[in-house]
């Protein structure tokens, strides 16, 4: 890490916050999982498990009226940001209930009242649009900041460049999350990019200071983004965050993810934030009971939600004709 | 009152009357404050405006059009000028994936009000890569509004109309018309999509036409009366979505002939869609075949010998009319 800094101790209540987080979006893909196996989640569903740390230490950092923009794996920005999981649950088995109606489907989660701006399914393209929502609020004088999740292959796509250099041209309040898991699809990162460190060795490249940080860790994740998201609040402009992490499972549906080697899986599965956090916190003098409460809980939560979008009707096959336009509709002629 | 101005300086007059009526209109793209665009059509607006709302960007055609899409989405009504309209094929996913499906993904949680403006078709000798005509692409995309002035005036009131659409816009500028004049009432224009306006009366053939081609389709109007005694209709559609299909089936009803001019190349051009709907709804009215004319399915060249060869011209138009008329 090339910059270090000293924080205060992270509050407890935040701490907490932080494993709640986790641990719900651990369940709740858990459950998504399952439900896609078992025909009720169609489509498509790419999960975070192992990655959840960097979506609850950001947003832990983040102000209600922050921004997020995040990609197709995006359960857990979502959900952090204060979407109610039945809506979440409803959107991912096409229900009426579901955040977008069910015209979205698990890779376009939206919640605008949660500051959830949207969940992009095209490699890079949410970059330039969250340097967009970022211009806008500069221009408009609020000091909201945007926060922008991606993954290590999005480094190579033109966008990203492109987003990155406007972003630093205009100094822009937008913080660039990428998650780096080792691998885009089926190859690994490694093999396709010409530096090391996707994001952070080209963050010079647009001015701004290479950021690495283990995304396994919730707390070091919390401390950057307090950090990087405060200077873009005060007018410091826009940062690039490398947060280093894995995917226990495959890419997306029921990838078992086979190309990976078998010790960098149990590697990785070692540092699962999961048990590593819970470790940690009652290392630190936090009750067993509080801890266990927080999941079940979270258990409960998560049946609840199953329930819920099970319960829920389908769309009306009208609604596919809704929403085109501005008046409601659809109509492109008179 | 009225002034006599070209369609150039209509495109400034309607950006800034577009930002005087409205705080939130901001305008990005290369080349466009500090130079006034490489067509000279954005000249003043940094004066006015200053470097907040008004903004150089660099060459980053996906940035700009990212950037005007967050910030549409968030509160601002940005317009956005993309150069050429070829170069619509390097941000062609912002267009067509992302500012066109977000609201409807969203379920109406997000609206995308911005006006992508941008200088399109040929008749400049630039050759294939600056000269295309790609209202088309756009037609094609459910959820784009698409738009295509033929006069200084209608580019004004089009141009208002589309800024304050909730809608996202691509507003083609045909660049061959630039240095075109055309008389323009004082005041604050403001007109409406998807309204065509019929630019000349006739009874024999319904001749259908958008942006330089209609100057074109109004001129073979004239040679068709003088010479051929051909009562030819002609209707600017003046936007492609929404369409205007009352005035158009109302005119083909009484005349029983179409003719379409379009400045896109042959296959999905737009006129294929008109042809379509003329011949599911008016059929019964329809005295001879629905005729196309447009720049054939090629790309185009750069040599004047070769590209008069390629656009539709008044003597192809002429041609096709009396053909089926005969
Ligand atoms: C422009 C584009 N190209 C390819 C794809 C197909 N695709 C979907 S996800 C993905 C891998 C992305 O890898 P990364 O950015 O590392 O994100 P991760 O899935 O690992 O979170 C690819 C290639 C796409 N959606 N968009
Ligand atoms: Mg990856």
């Amino acid at each position: 890490m090339t910059e270090t800094t000293t924080v205060a101790a992270i509050p407890r209540q935040t701490r907490l916050r932080m494993y709640r987080d986790i641990v719900r979006v651990r369940r709740f893909e858990e459950r998504a999982y399952k439900l896609f196996m078992d025909g009720l989640v169609k489509g498509t569903s790419h999960l975070s498990i192992g990655m959840e740390a960097i979506a609850a230490g950001f947003g832990a950092a983040m102000r209600d009226d922050d921004l997020t923009f995040c990609t197709y794996r995006g359960h857990a920005h979502t959900l952090v940001r204060g979407t109610p999981m039945p809506r979440v649950m409803g959107e991912l088995l096409g229900r009426s209930t579901g955040v977008c109606g069910g015209k979205g489907g698990s890779m376009h989660l939206t919640s605008v009242e949660h500051g959830v701006m949207g969940s992009y399914a095209i490699i890079g393209a949410h970059l330039p649009i969250a340097a967009g929502a970022a211009w806008s609020a500069q221009l408009r004088g609020s000091d909201q900041v945007t926060v922008c999740f991606f993954g290590d292959g999005t480094t190579n796509i033109g966008a990203f460049h492109e987003a990155l250099n406007l972003a630093a041209v205009w100094e822009l309040p937008v913080v660039f999350v990428c998650e780096n898991n080792l691998y885009m699809e089926y190859t690994a990162i490694a093999d396709v990019t010409a530096v090391e460190r996707p994001a952070a060795d080209r963050a010079s490249a647009y001015g701004l200071a290479p950021i690495v940080v283990d995304g396994n860790d919730p707390e070091a994740v919390h401390e950057q983004a307090a950090r990087v998201i405060q200077r873009a609040r005060d007018g410091g402009g826009p940062s690039l965050v490398e947060a280093l992490t894995y995917r226990h499972g495959g890419h997306s549906r029921a990838d078992p993810g086979t190309y990976r080697p078998q010790e960098e899986i149990d590697a990785w599965l070692a540092r699962d934030p999961v048990p590593s956090y819970r470790r940690r916190l009652l290392g630190d003098g936090v009750a067993e009971d509080e801890l266990a409460a927080i999941e079940m809980e979270a258990d409960a939560d998560v049946d609840a939600a199953t329930e819920a979008a099970r319960q829920a009707p389908f769309p009306a096959p009208e609604e596919a004709f809704t929403d085109v336009w501005a008046d409601g509709g659809s109509s492109w002629r008179n | 009152m009225a002034e006599l101005i070209t369609y150039r300086q209509a495109v400034s007059r309607a950006i800034a009357q577009e930002m005087r009526h409205d705080e939130s209109v901001v305008f990005l793209g290369e080349d466009v404050a500090a130079a006034g665009g490489v067509f000279k059509t954005t000249k003043g607006l940094l004066d006015e405006f200053g470097d907040q709302r008004v903004r150089d960007t660099p060459i980053s055609e996906e940035a700009i059009l990212g950037a005007a899409m967050g910030a549409a989405m968030t509160g601002m009504r940005p317009i956005a000028e993309i150069m050429f309209s070829d170069f619509l094929a390097t941000c062609w996913d912002l267009v067509a994936v992302e500012i066109a499906k977000m609201r409807y993904m969203t379920a109406g949680q997000v609206r995308v009000p911005l006006v992508v403006r941008t200088a399109n078709g040929g008749g400049l000798r630039f050759g294939a890569q600056h000269s295309q005509s790609v209202e088309n692409w756009a037609m094609m995309i459910p959820g784009l509004k698409v738009v295509a002035p033929s006069t200084p005036h209608d580019l004004i009131g089009l141009f208002a109309a589309a800024v304050r659409s909730d809608d996202p816009v691509m507003f083609f500028e045909q660049k061959s018309l630039y240095p075109v004049k055309g008389e323009v009432p004082d005041g604050e224009i403001v007109d409406q999509l998807g309204t065509a306006r019929t630019v000349r009366a006739g009874t024999d053939v319904t001749v259908v036409a958008l942006a330089a081609m209609v100057p074109r389709a109004v001129a073979a109007a004239s040679v068709l009366h003088d010479e051929h005694g051909i009562s030819a209709e002609v209707i600017d559609l003046r936007s492609l979505v929404p369409l205007d299909t009352a005035t158009l089936l109302q005119s083909v009803a009484r005349t029983g002939r179409i003719v379409t001019v379009e400045e896109n190349p042959r296959l999905c051009g737009w006129g294929a869609e008109i042809v379509s709907i003329v011949g599911e709804e008016c059929f019964d009215a329809l005295r001879g075949p629905m005729v196309r004319v447009t720049t054939p399915h090629i790309p185009l060249p750069s040599a004047d010998a070769l590209e008069d060869a390629t656009l539709p011209s008044v003597d192809r138009i002429v041609e096709a009319v009396v053909k089926l008329c005969r």
